[in-house]
């Protein structure tokens, strides 16, 4: 069963520079991908769509059923309540607590006011901050900054994580840190993630599914991948 | 129960957010404030010259006078003529002896000049329900055989008429213009308050947010501030009217242009003040919202 599936994508920008070309691709439910590219391959414009930050030009992308190329500006939340995501700059609210900056996710959809609790502190749990709930995002390294924000992408029980470089401002020893929660997430509450990336470590010690993109093609869709420079060099 | 959720969780941040940016509010506030006082100015000036233009329209009598040599019982016969008319509202039969009992009342003058045969000619004293068709009215009864002269203060009642057409168009023009100012002034300081929370926005947008609970607390909050800066005006314009109307007791100029008496008139004015508040507070915000809501 595929979860998401791509079919001829294609995103051209307003200035003509053409960032995807012909783009299709399966992802399964549970799935743990890596997507890999290096500056201008596309591969944040991939993730953009997936999340309907941009629409692609022509083609389809469907996430759990839901035809996101299609979605209109005013339903776009119905998506974005599906999903979690997670930036290389966190994006934590600085004048609200861990806690705060977890729950708000909640409150904004207008959730109870038990159910956050229970789900923020779950969350938080889950990507070991417990011990810092009442602290505030400027008073926590970028790792646990990052774990954070992790906990606000998951709390709503998203199916799909997507995470856009989550490592990019971080340490290897905190980057570490980052996938091997991300690794729990998807094992523990079988959420599919998504995660792009340009640290070739981190892939090529996980042997991951590894989406590799080159001038917005294509270049690789292996099931238990690397990063590998030769296959780059030889397209 | 969810939307009073969200509505309660609105409420607070509008309120937080009027009072974090207050000097800007502050500034928004007292533009509108300025804004519905001369708002509430013209009203009252508008509502007044209606009110006497109304009394005026009212006012007006057409005086048809009769043949020397009418009788009483063609009197009778005229009357109900012209009483069968479609313009006219009533008719009333002033006879000559009482036409001079009237002159000689108003003036002494009179009473010593006035021969013994009386001089003068019977009358009808005759309103019309349409101001605006007087003159069809008038062309009508002059064709009647025995009229023998008709008068309506012809050019005043038009002159007039003209007038207070003219006053209220000016008085809509100025308002309509204010209105508009404040409505930009207001988009200008919620974009201030929105820039200033651009980062919360984002961030709510992406974690599913829909687009109607990012926008109500900004309406609410542009509300708020229509609701605090109508406050002023309400005050100066209700109280104001009060004290100008028992220095004037009731009228300006002479007895004949009355004033609206102070209530319920003023707590009119007073809700058509707060809405006015509301209405352009609520419209701004919306407006300077909207642009922030795509993707």
């Amino acid at each position: 069963m595929d979860f998401i599936s791509i079919k001829h994508a294609n995103k051209i920008y307003k200035n003509g520079v053409t960032a995807i070309y012909d783009l299709s691709l399966k992802i399964k439910k549970g799935d743990f991908v890596f997507i890999i590219g290096g500056s201008g391959s596309g591969k944040s414009t991939l993730i953009k769509m997936l999340y309907r930050e941009e629409r692609p030009t022509s083609g389809e992308i469907i996430i759990g059923g839901l035809n996101v190329a299609k979605l209109r500006n005013s339903k776009v939340y119905k998506l974005r309540r599906k999903l979690g995501i997670v930036f290389q700059d966190y994006r934590l609210l600085p004048k609200l607590t861990v806690y705060e900056n977890v729950a708000f996710a909640l409150e904004v959809i207008g959730a109870k006011k038990e159910e956050i609790k229970t789900k923020t502190l779950k969350a938080i749990d889950l990507v070991g901050l417990k011990s810092k709930t009442r602290t505030y995002p400027t008073e926590l390294s970028g790792g646990e900054q990052q774990r954070v924000a992790i906990a606000r992408a998951i709390v709503n029980n998203p199916k799909l994580l997507i995470c856009d470089e989550p490592t990019g401002n971080l340490d290897p020893d905190m980057s570490k840190e980052i996938v091997d929660v991300l690794e729990t997430i998807n094992r523990e509450v079988g959420t599919t993630i998504i995660m792009a990336t340009h640290d070739r470590e981190i892939v090529n010690a996980r042997k991951r599914h590894v989406i590799m993109l080159k001038d917005g093609r294509l270049i690789k869709d292996n099931e238990k991948g690397t990063y590998d420079n030769e296959i780059v060099e030889n397209v | 129960m969810r939307l009073l959720r969200m509505f309660r969780r609105n409420v607070r941040d509008a309120f937080k957010s009027v009072s974090r940016n207050f000097s800007l509010s502050i500034a928004s506030i007292s533009c509108i404030s300025i804004t519905l006082i001369v708002v509430g100015l013209s009203l009252l000036l508008s509502f007044n010259v209606n009110n006497f233009a109304d009394t005026i329209k009212k006012d007006v009598t057409i005086v048809a006078f009769l043949d020397k040599e009418t009788t009483k019982e063609e009197l009778e016969n005229i009357k109900n003529k012209i009483q069968k008319m479609d313009n006219v509202e009533s008719i009333e039969i002033k006879t000559k002896d009482e036409a001079k009992e009237e002159m000689i009342k108003e003036s002494e003058f009179v009473s010593l000049t006035m021969p013994e045969e009386n001089p003068l000619l019977d009358s009808y004293l005759i309103k019309v329900t349409d101001i605006e068709k007087i003159k069809d009215t008038v062309e009508e009864i002059k064709n009647i055989e025995s009229i023998s002269a008709i008068n309506y203060g012809e050019q005043m009642v038009d002159k007039l008429i003209s007038a207070f057409d003219l006053i209220q168009k000016i008085t809509i023009i100025i308002v309509a213009i204010l209105i508009l100012v404040t409505v930009f002034l207001i988009i200008n300081t919620i974009k201030l308050t929105i820039f200033s929370r651009k980062r919360e926005i984002s961030i709510m947008r992406l974690v599913g947010a829909s687009n109607l609970t990012i926008k109500v607390p900004f309406v609410i909050e542009g509300m708020l501030i229509g609701v605090l800066g109508s406050i002023i005006p309400i005050g100066v314009i209700v109280y104001g009217y009060v004290v100008f109307y028992e220095r004037m007791e009731g009228h300006i100029f002479s007895n004949i242009i009355k004033l609206i008496e102070p209530e319920p008139f003023i707590y009119f004015i007073a809700l058509f003040i707060l809405g006015i508040g509301i209405l352009v507070g609520m419209i701004g915000s919306g407006r300077a919202v909207r642009k922030y809501l795509k993707v």
